[in-house]
């Protein structure tokens, strides 16, 4: 080996070269809200298989905060209970055992200052047990309006840096409650930390069916060239429930269908769909390219939002052979509650690509099926040749990307119907991730987490481009808010969704079937 | 709660391959024009090539690799004495759930030995054309992989299992020169060269690198091949020149390699764990300093030591097992790791 290898291996590691897995530095995580459903659904079952697989750092610590007081035995039992049950795959005994073993529990109220000297006591023992400074990264995992407290709070302790390793705040939606919340937030966050240290978490970035939307787009030569106003007539973004509020009438009763999926996931989808190609899939790179096209996107004044937007609330109805509730009728839902379940919108993307493309996005609670999906409909061939009588004739094409259930992409063309006549009927062309790869998706927490403890931003959310997003919907918020009066359209429980939604389309398209 | 899983069974005697092939087709056209919920698997055909008398054996080998299954596993059985085809195809699907149910095909055709040489008559039309194919012979065959070399994409091999290390190296080598190539040995060392990509990564560790002065691999006696492409990987990603090691009287091989930093002490320890593959690595550095990874209960313990300091923990894994091993195989088919061929080579410097 020669002097010029050796400096290349100052610089680069050169064990790296081939492994999937890349190495991640020593860490301590520190979960606030750790006895919260987050925490129990995903957090510590998503830990768990990252250590099933080897994944985490070779040194690992795990701190877990919150108000309630528990033994260190307490929250270990308790997190073994989350992780057997929530757990993608079922637990190694072994593995189980040392991860749980390693656990540390600190309990007190988050504006306490007490409990940051317990953290800052706890990270400083576990870094002199590794005999080096470790990675920390401080997950807030707690209700919103902890989040600038806590924020303070590490900061006034001196948590917001430490010295040779890297400090990193991992921030959950919502981020923020409107335009105004999100700016005050941003700066009270940025007033401590860095942005380079903030990965504001939305968890439909982690989902590989959302990141195969940028494979899709950018790794084949198929699609862009009609990915564009010339060929492209409209898109669909749905993303239905059929569930309900599931007892969260405290939470949604203050979101609403607007805040709860449109301002982050659907937009999101939107953004990776519409942006143009970046230079490269480094993190800012990636969410310059989403930031100038949700840019792209005017917002409505006040007074359009009536045209552009409606909202809707299920009333009772059937679901799956079961009669249910209507919203109001849900417990802990006022029974004169404005707070909407459905929201459909119309929106534009003002630039040279998209330009006169109706995107329409819907969402709701109790439809009549659950389905993610984005549809991009392009436009009708310009003459056709072919017979169309005596079958349902040529369609416009639809490249159909399912997020969820049945991930994949399924692409319509017509095809002949088999006989004497040339006859045309679409057929679909599909691809199923069920169907075509041998691997297991990793939960998108396994991928954002493992991401966060990496310092890759790639699939978090930028302050500029969180305050974009709200910025998209703030005039609905505002239009909704304000009026006080116009009643609320109503929907049966277990159907498609409200009649005025029809209303939103232009140029006689028609919503596709759930 | 696991999926109930249904079967279509066909089979024939004295049966043809396009016989085998039109089987498969109606299987398929018939259980999806019944339930179009589901789908084949469309992703790797899987080639085996036994002994007969062993197709049980791999038959649970291959059911063991959980769900990283070939969409279509064509099992050749040779047995003595045999000229006639004889063929049993299954198709066995999950019953759908959350609106998808995959397929997986798997056929098992007794082959004679005289129909070893022109096995790809016999393949062609039963393997799905579109997919790669990946063929496996543990009982040897060496003429089937020969046979098999016009529609085989990638050839998986396990270099431990031959009993000259050396030979198998050899081996492997010249099946690289024709295709891909996923040697289980290799697979083997993967956690391994993880951690210790890993360890060497934070800042001020990475010039450790650099100053590498001894290496030793412990491993199961009949994982040799394993622990010498681990030093092999060492070797070729850190640049060291190898060359063959010598016998330490029954207790492993021994000898060095050539660093910019100076001369690197190499040896390579039998070990007797139960399972197959690596039970440790030391690498030490700056005449002080040593790291060793040696397998635990539930993950890897680490030791590290430093002047008179030393320091113990546990890093977090499950083993796999040979079973997960295989279906890893099974999956690596489908990648390209630029780092088996250059570990091979030096591995093959190493042999004795």
């Amino acid at each position: 080996m020669n002097a010029a290898v050796a400096d290349q291996i100052t610089a680069e590691n050169p064990l790296v070269e081939g492994l999937e897995r890349l190495p991640v530095h020593p860490t301590t995580l520190v979960i606030f809200g750790a006895t919260g459903d987050l925490a129990h659904r995903k957090l510590l079952p998503a830990l768990y298989n990252l250590a099933h697989e080897g994944a985490l750092p070779e040194r690992f610590e795990l701190v877990g905060i919150a108000r309630r007081d528990l033994s260190q035995e307490e929250f270990r039992s308790m997190a073994r209970a989350s992780i057997e049950r929530f757990s993608r795959r079922r637990p190694d005994a072994d593995v189980l055992e040392v991860l749980l073993g390693d656990m540390r529990y600190l309990s007190g109220s988050f504006d306490d200052d007490g409990v940051y000297t317990d953290v800052e006591q706890t990270l400083r023992e576990f870094d002199e047990k590794a005999g080096r400074p470790l990675d920390h990264i401080f997950y807030l995992s707690t209700a919103p309006q902890f989040f600038p407290v806590i924020a303070s709070k590490l900061g006034a302790a001196g948590l917001n840096e430490a010295g040779d390793a890297e400090t990193r705040l991992v921030i959950e939606k919502p981020f923020g409650y409107d335009l105004v919340s999100a700016r005050q937030l941003n700066a009270e966050v940025l007033s401590v930390f860095d942005e380079s240290q903030c990965f504001r978490i939305d968890h439909y970035l982690g989902k590989e069916t959302v990141q195969n939307l940028m494979a899709l787009r950018f790794a084949n030569a198929l699609f862009e060239p009609v990915w564009n106003r010339n060929y492209v007539d409209h898109v669909e973004i749905t993303a239905a429930e059929d569930i309900g509020i599931e007892g969260r009438a405290g939470y949604y009763e203050g979101a609403g269908a607007l805040r709860d999926l449109v301002q982050n996931h659907m937009l999101q989808l939107l953004s990776l769909l519409t942006m143009e190609p970046p230079s490269s899939f480094e993190a800012n790179r990636l969410r310059d390219e989403k930031l100038k096209v949700l840019e792209a996107i005017v917002p409505p004044a006040v007074e359009d939002v009536a045209s552009m937007a409606v909202r809707a609330q299920y009333g009772p109805g059937v679901v799956g052979g079961v009669r249910v509730p209507g919203y109001r009728e849900e417990e802990g839902v006022a029974p004169d509650s404005r707070t909407e379940t459905y929201a459909a919108l119309r929106l534009h993307v003002s630039n040279w690509r998209w330009a006169g493309v109706p995107f329409y996005l819907r969402t709701g609670k109790r439809l009549e099926r659950k389905l993610t999906e984005i549809v991009v409909t392009l436009k009708p061939v310009p003459h056709l040749a072919l017979q169309s009588s005596g079958s349902v004739g040529p369609q416009s094409n639809q490249i159909v990307l399912t997020v969820q259930p049945d991930e994949g992409v399924s692409v319509s063309i017509g095809a002949k119907i088999p006989g004497a006549r040339m006859r045309i009927r679409p057929v679909n062309m599909e691809f199923r991730y069920g169907t075509s790869f041998v691997s297991e998706s990793p939960e998108a927490y396994e991928r954002l987490i493992l991401d966060a403890m990496r310092g890759d931003a790639t699939l978090f959310t930028r302050n500029d481009e969180i305050e974009a997003l709200w910025g998209i919907i703030d005039p609905m918020l505002t239009a909704w808010s304000d009026d006080t009066t116009s009643p609320i359209p109503q929907y049966p429980a277990g159907s498609a969704g409200p009649e005025e939604a029809n209303a939103l389309l232009l140029d006689c398209r028609r919503w596709r079937r759930l | 709660m696991a999926a109930a899983v249904s079967e279509d069974v066909w089979s024939a005697e004295g049966t043809t391959p396009d016989a085998i092939g039109t089987a498969l087709r109606e299987m398929l056209r018939s259980r999806h024009a019944s339930n179009r919920a589901l789908a084949p698997a469309r992703v790797l055909n899987l080639v085996v090539v036994i002994d007969r008398a062993w197709k049980d054996e791999i038959a649970n080998r291959l059911a063991g690799v959980g769900r990283y299954h070939a969409s279509r596993t064509i099992l050749c059985a040779v047995e003595e004495g045999r000229s006639a085809l004889d063929a049993l195809a299954v198709m066995s699907y999950d019953e759908p759930r959350n609106g998808l149910g995959v397929m997986h095909e798997s056929v098992e055709i007794d082959i004679g030995p005289d129909q070893i040489a022109r096995l790809d008559t016999i393949v062609d039309p039963v393997v799905v054309s579109e997919l790669p194919t990946m063929v496996w012979c543990p009982h040897g065959h060496t003429e089937a992989l020969r046979a098999l070399g016009g529609i085989v994409d990638v050839i998986l091999l396990d270099s431990d299992d031959e009993t000259d290390c050396t030979w198998a190296m050899a081996w492997a080598g010249k099946l690289l020169e024709s295709a891909y190539v996923v040697d289980l040995a290799w697979l083997r060392s993967t956690p391994w060269r993880e951690r210790l990509a890993a360890s060497f990564d934070m800042p001020g560790r990475l010039a450790a690198l650099g100053e590498l002065d001894a290496v030793t691999v412990r491993h199961r006696v009949g994982s040799r091949a394993s622990a010498m492409l681990l030093v092999g990987w060492l070797a070729s990603r850190l640049h060291w020149d190898v060359t063959s090691l010598s016998s330490m009287n029954g207790a492993g091989l021994r000898g060095a390699a050539t660093a910019a930093g100076g001369e690197v002490e190499v040896r390579l320890e039998s070990s007797d764990q139960d399972v197959p593959g690596l039970a440790g690595v030391t690498v030490s550095w700056g005449g002080e300093h040593s790291l060793s990874l040696d397998r635990g209960r539930g993950g890897l313990r680490a030791r590290e030591r430093s002047g008179a300091g030393e320091r113990a923990w546990q890093i977090l894994g499950a083993s796999r097992g040979e079973g997960g091993i295989l279906g890893e195989g099974v999956r690596q088919a489908l990648l390209r790791d630029p780092t088996y061929g250059p570990a091979l080579q030096q591995a093959r410097n190493l042999c004795p």
